[in-house]
């Protein structure tokens, strides 16, 4: 049998200090399940972390799951560092315990999506496509 | 050509998004690859050293490696790792795990981590891995290590790859009896037993020595949790690396690699024409696979003569 076409690569990960991945993984499988090549990091990564790790791999897209709470301290110091490192076009798709009035402000740091418990997988799935997708047409070379 | 010339100069200036990059456009067969491919610096790749480790999944390659990259620092060295994990012949896509055993290299410059999927390609290892070592090198990265599992007979494409090869075994997969086996185990040229620290290291150790002795293969025991036996492997990998290029060994190794690229690059080519060509008229094949199979090679090679004249 024959691999289909490469849709993408997309890193997921966790964020800060929290341990429970079984939601990341369950989108890590989905993914991989989608025909995505997924790179897994692990649980209790930084901020600085998760952006050379994605520069390095040259991903199409950044997936966080985060139930700590601290998404207002760590998400704007992620977005921050990417755009450092030349990374700041990547779209970012976060997941987990986000209070809706916090989502706004995520937004305005350049947070491409946000999703709360209870969201269906093949909505999460469809936020990567378009991300993706769209990212893959404008990527560009490093200047 | 102006954007290879971009990330050409970022890989000699060790920007990690050029280097990335660069190997993302190799990786999927982007019509610059060539542009790329030819302009890296010879010299650079010649004196980097290719390590490939390999092995069945859960032996221990990756926590290795890890404690590789860490004894390679220590004496100033840049590294570079491609991880290769396999891909789903259904879906396409793959998890790729394996940097989650090296994430404490991650903030460091000096080491540079790609992971990378079979994609579906049949030995294929070579082509994409080929190519993303020589880019790593180019950005100064010496050693290289190629870290992939060891399935079926693509775990013989990193023996082609890689100058030196180290086949990592571990107690209590059953291994002996795999390690009898034809197959990589005759192209290593260093066995090491991890997980020594447990159960039935020493008798696995005991039964590999007796498939390598006829040859000068030494079997290392270490605990690579532990960094135990590291030192001993790694100034072993030394010694192999330059006794090899020395007696020309190296170079010899580094011309059969090529040519085992040239063909890896040409399947990958020629398979896609194929597959288009079987597709379109998969009503009309009928009969024996093989004589079907000989017919189609001759009608394109038929066709290819036919366009150069």
């Amino acid at each position: 049998m024959e691999a289909r076409q490469q849709r993408g690569r997309i890193l997921i990960g966790k964020l800060g200090l929290d341990g429970h991945d079984r939601g990341a993984k369950i989108i890590v499988r989905s993914l991989c399940n989608d025909g995505f090549e997924v790179i897994y990091t692990g649980i209790r990564r930084t901020p600085e972390e998760i952006a050379s790790a994605a520069i390095q791999e040259d991903v199409d897209a950044i997936g966080l799951s985060l139930l700590s709470g601290a998404h207002n301290e760590l998400i704007p110091v992620l977005m921050n560092t990417l755009r450092q490192a030349k990374g700041g076009d990547i779209p970012v798709i976060i997941g987990g315990i986000i209070p809706q009035e916090d989502i706004p402000h995520l937004k305005d740091e350049g947070v491409y999506g946000v999703f709360t418990p209870g969201t269906p997988v093949q909505i999460v799935l469809d936020a990567f496509r378009k991300a993706v997708g769209e990212y893959r047409l404008t990527k560009h070379t490093p200047s | 050509m102006n954007e290879i010339d971009d990330i050409l100069q970022g890989i000699r200036h060790k920007d990690p998004r050029a280097i990335g990059r660069a190997i993302s456009i190799v990786e999927e067969g982007d019509q610059r690859t060539e542009a790329l491919l030819q302009m890296l610096d010879e010299e650079k790749i010649q004196t980097s050293t290719i390590i490939g480790i390999a092995g069945s999944p859960g032996v221990g390659k990756s926590t290795l490696t890890d404690q590789l990259v860490s004894y390679y620092r220590r004496q100033g060295a840049r590294v570079g790792i491609i991880a290769i994990d396999p891909s789903s012949p259904i879906s396409g896509g793959a998890l790729l795990g394996d940097r989650i055993r090296m994430m404490r290299h991650t903030m460091d410059n000096d080491v540079v981590i790609r992971s990378m999927s079979a994609r579906g390609r049949l030995g294929g290892l070579c082509a994409a891995a080929g190519a993303a070592t020589r880019i790593m090198a180019c950005s100064g990265c010496s050693p290289v290590i190629v870290e992939t599992v060891g399935i079926g007979q693509a775990e013989s494409d990193v023996a082609n790859l890689a100058d030196i090869t180290v086949l990592v075994f571990a107690p209590g997969l059953g291994d002996d009896i795999q390690a009898m086996k034809a197959g990589l185990i005759e192209m290593a040229d260093i066995v090491v037993v991890n997980k020594a620290d447990c159960v039935g290291a020493d008798a696995l150790a005991m039964e590999l020595e007796s498939v390598t002795h006829e040859r000068t293969c030494p079997v290392y025991l270490t605990v690579a949790t532990d960094a135990a036996g590291i030192e001993k492997l790694a100034s072993t990998i030394r010694d192999i690396e330059q006794e090899k290029r020395h007696n020309g060994q190296f170079a010899e190794k580094r011309r059969k690699a090529r040519e085992a690229e040239v063909l890896d690059w040409a399947i990958e080519m020629v398979r896609l024409k194929l597959k288009n060509r079987i597709e379109s008229c998969s009503k009309q094949i009928t009969g024996d696979p093989r004589t079907i199979a000989r017919k189609l090679i001759e009608e394109i090679c038929d066709s290819q003569a036919g366009q150069q004249e």
